[in-house]
């Protein structure tokens, strides 16, 4: 695959790799926001050929873990509603609520439905006048932009019986969160390469100088997280704090124009509570007045639920990279995939599900 | 009467309500087992199915056993969605299915019974489409169908047809296959590119609205199993990675014999566009199901002998070795990954979904 | 949290007022939405997330990149733009 496959070879990986080897000198924290990143990284072992004085420690960029057990309990709760169809990203049927998920709703009866784009769900409530069509808009930057095009479509064909459960999170504030705690380890940054590629990475710049951190926007592939590593540490090492792109094929410094441009129409910032983590002003993205009506939250009349997350789950502390998997009691005994206490072992971009994919071998398996 | 147009015929006034024929879909009389069942064996499946035993007709068939050696025995249903997808429909599946269930015990394939269930409202051509091709894969794997029955369900209860099969083969007596047999040394080999089935049939459901360049890999593998031996009579596992994928089987391997696979992610055989249909959704190969592929166990001296045999037969032009059993750690899957990295292998864990991280 | 994909556009066209286009990721094709990449053109390659193209890829950037790391590691064209993964 082109775009892919060249970012893949062992050759070029091993050349950055030694690289990185020559120029490092002492022991930095790297956190890397992006739960693809993650998964990219433990999936071709990147992590285990790093030199070991990287710690690389991973952050909320997981949009299915840090989503709110209110919004998945209401989601729950309207996806069980005679004549509604809830349609959702693939990765959100398996997170649990405080009890149940979107699985165990389908089994006995709701309709909940897989897409793969949030198009999908506007046609579905076109095919379905009779029917209540709600989509569980999640994501960070990355995905509003697909998101927001799903109401101004709705809107513009006049669709009265579509809705949107909004969840969208942002990574500036959550960065702030992270580097203004006094827990802080985090020396240095691997910002999301897709959330920049609709972003841009000019809000970086102040907030590397305000922490002293240095950031840059890193992609995906085993040889794009290198670079990204690389670049970092070569900043670390020259003790400049500034924000620097290793994505340069996707990304710009303005991002993209006609997708922000479309994010400020129908949706303003608000405050999001993060599951495991808390509530972080301004983080969070919610419809603007005049799509308000197109808001399943408000649509839906669901009683006040009170949320009740396991008391074993550290998924919180892992997402905020005070904490690795292997520190929880529950690991692989209680919590795996099959039976997740928390959202960071079902989405397989939690660090919790990577780790119990592709490293976990010295802890004993639950029976 | 005959109106202006030529082909339509005005009847007016009182007409015999004569019983209609039924003859171009199933209804639930033709599951009764009264004369509409008894119709609709004699024209669509004996015709297809047509042998000795199975047109005496009894209650049960009798087979001969021959002098020595074991018999296997295996069962299967079928459920796919659709019917019928590039490179298969739900008949080839069940015939080849149960033909490979016994080659990879080193059987060879002798009897199948298959029990139908099938949808009220389904149409006949559709019914008839399936007996052939199962007529088709029957023949390919040396399987007579001796056997079979049928039954009609209400509307909305049998996803159009399903398909129950048992399968019965011999097993010569100088073979002993098995998922504990795996032996440190041995190679792993596999008999071609891994998740054509599991995207063929994704994209023919068109859920996911997406068009791949992917036919199911769907045959018989008993062909290339009887060429293996003859060049290695001590093959110690074969498998088939259906469900659950290549990763799946091999843990159960692994956990069966007690050892370690060590996989070389650079030599697994992935075709570019099941590759690309992967990265679009999120799916990793390893975990996409397979219905014409096997995995084999060998000693690892007969790795190439074994290798070259398989690349002679219809399905198995791919074939090539993609890993190897050791001792430790026993029980796990690993893969030495492109960039030099190990990573786990684990089961499939619930159902795949596409995802957006 | 960006499972993004490259791929090739193949044809451009209009669906309900949106801007669209068939996306090729090498064997596997799928419609996607290009409202947020007004001069994609045909032959154009671009990131899509979720149906969406996010953005263009630059070619001269990869090429760019690729160049310079082949040079300081000094590989002879051991991978080029078109080598398949395994």
């Amino acid at each position: 695959m082109k775009y892919v496959s060249e970012y893949r070879g062992a050759k070029l990986v091993q050349g950055v790799l030694e690289q990185i080897n020559e120029t490092i000198t002492r022991p930095w924290v790297l956190m890397e926001i992006c739960g693809g990143q993650t998964h990219s990284i433990v999936r071709h072992g990147l992590d285990q050929l790093l030199p070991e004085e990287i710690e690389l420690v991973h952050g909320p960029g997981c949009p299915v873990c840090v989503t709110s057990l209110e919004l998945i309990d209401k989601a729950l709760a309207i996806a069980g509603m005679p004549n509604v169809i809830l349609a959702s990203y693939g990765d959100m049927l398996r997170v649990p609520g405080s009890g149940r998920d979107l699985f165990s709703v389908r089994a006995s009866g709701g309709d909940v439905r897989v897409v793969y784009s949030p198009l999908d769900a506007v046609k579905i409530a076109q095919e379905n006048p009779d029917k209540e069509v709600v989509f569980f808009a999640i994501g960070f930057e990355t995905t509003a932009p697909p998101n927001a095009m799903a109401v101004v479509q709705a809107k513009s064909l006049g669709l009265e019986n579509f809705s949107m459960l909004v969840s969208h999170v942002r990574v500036p504030p959550a960065m702030h969160a992270i580097l203004g705690s006094p827990h802080n380890r985090v020396q240095g940054f691997l910002a999301a390469g897709h959330v920049c590629a609709v972003m841009g990475y000019w809000e970086y710049g102040p907030i590397a100088e305000q922490y002293n951190v240095p950031i840059v926007v890193t992609g995906f592939e085993p040889l794009d997280i290198a670079r990204g590593i690389l670049r970092v540490v070569q900043l670390l090492e020259a003790n400049q704090a500034l924000a620097d792109n290793a994505y340069a094929r996707a990304v710009t410094l303005e991002g993209n124009q006609p997708a922000q441009e479309l994010i400020r129409r129908v949706f303003e910032p608000c405050d999001r509570n993060w599951r495991g983590i808390g509530m972080i002003p301004g983080s969070g993205w919610c419809l603007r007045a005049e799509f308000r009506g197109y808001d399943a939250g408000l649509r839906f009349d669901v009683e006040a639920i009170q949320p009740k997350e396991s008391p074993l789950c550290i998924a919180g502390e892992i997402l905020q990279g005070l904490k690795k998997p292997f520190d929880c009691t529950a690991f692989g005994r209680q919590c795996t995939p099959e039976t997740p206490l928390g959202a960071t072992m079902v989405s397989s971009e939690g660090a919790c599900a990577a780790y119990y994919r592709y490293a976990h071998i010295d802890v004993p398996e639950s029976s | 009467m005959k109106d202006d147009q030529q082909d339509l015929v005005i009847i007016h006034g009182l007409v015999c309500p004569r019983p209609l024929s039924h003859e171009d879909t199933i209804v639930l009389g033709h599951g009764s087992g009264g004369r509409m069942t008894q119709r609709l064996i004699e024209k669509t499946f004996y015709p297809p199915f047509e042998n000795p035993t199975l047109l005496r007709g009894d209650d049960a068939a009798v087979v001969e056993l021959p002098a020595e050696g074991r018999l296997a025995v295996t069962t299967d249903g079928h459920i796919v969605s659709p019917l019928f997808f590039p490179g298969g429909d739900i008949g080839r599946l069940a015939v080849c299915g149960t033909a490979n269930d016994l080659a990879m015990v080193g059987a060879q394939p002798r009897w199948l019974t298959a029990s139908f269930i099938i949808e009220e409202g389904l149409p006949r051509f559709l019914l008839e489409r399936v007996t052939q091709s199962m007529k088709d894969a029957a023949e390919e794997s040396g399987l007579i169908i001796v056997g079979g029955d049928t039954k009609v369900t209400e509307r909305g209860k049998a996803d159009g047809l399903f398909i129950t099969t048992t399968g019965v083969g011999w097993i010569p007596a100088d073979r002993n296959v098995s998922g504990a047999n795996a032996r440190s040394g041995d190679a792993l080999l596999i008999s071609g590119t891994i998740g054509d089935h599991g995207i063929a049939v994704l994209a023919a459901r068109g859920e996911l609205a997406f068009q791949a360049d992917v036919e199911s890999d769907l045959a018989p593998l008993n062909g290339m199993v009887e060429a293996m031996f003859d060049v290695c009579p001590s093959i110690h596992v074969l498998r088939d990675p259906t469900r659950g994928g290549v990763a799946t089987t091999l843990n159960e391997i692994a956990r069966q014999s007690n050892a370690a696979i060590v996989l070389d992610e650079t030599a697994i055989p992935v075709r570019p566009a099941v590759d690309a249909a992967c990265e679009m959704l999120g799916f990793d190969p390893l975990y996409v199901a397979n219905e014409g592929k096997l995995l084999a166990c060998v000693p690892h001296e007969d790795a190439e002998k074994v290798l070259a045999v398989m690349r002679e037969t219809k399905y198995g032009a791919d074939a090539c070795q993609i890993g190897i059993v050791e001792d430790d750690p026993a029980g796990r899957v690993l893969m030495k990954t492109a960039i030099g990295g190990t990573r786990v292998i684990d089961v499939l864990a619930g159902e795949m979904l596409p995802r957006i991280c | 949290m960006c499972l993004g994909v490259p791929g090739k556009i193949t044809e451009l066209f209009e669906m309900e007022g949106l801007k669209m286009g068939k996306v090729d990721f090498g064997g596997v094709v799928r419609e996607a939405c290009l409202e947020y990449v007004p001069e994609a053109k045909q032959g154009d390659y671009v990131v899509v997330h979720v149906g969406f193209a996010i953005s263009m890829l630059s070619e001269a950037e990869a090429q760019e990149t690729l160049a310079m790391l082949r040079e300081i590691i000094e590989i002879e064209d051991e991978v080029g733009p078109e080598t398949e993964a395994s």
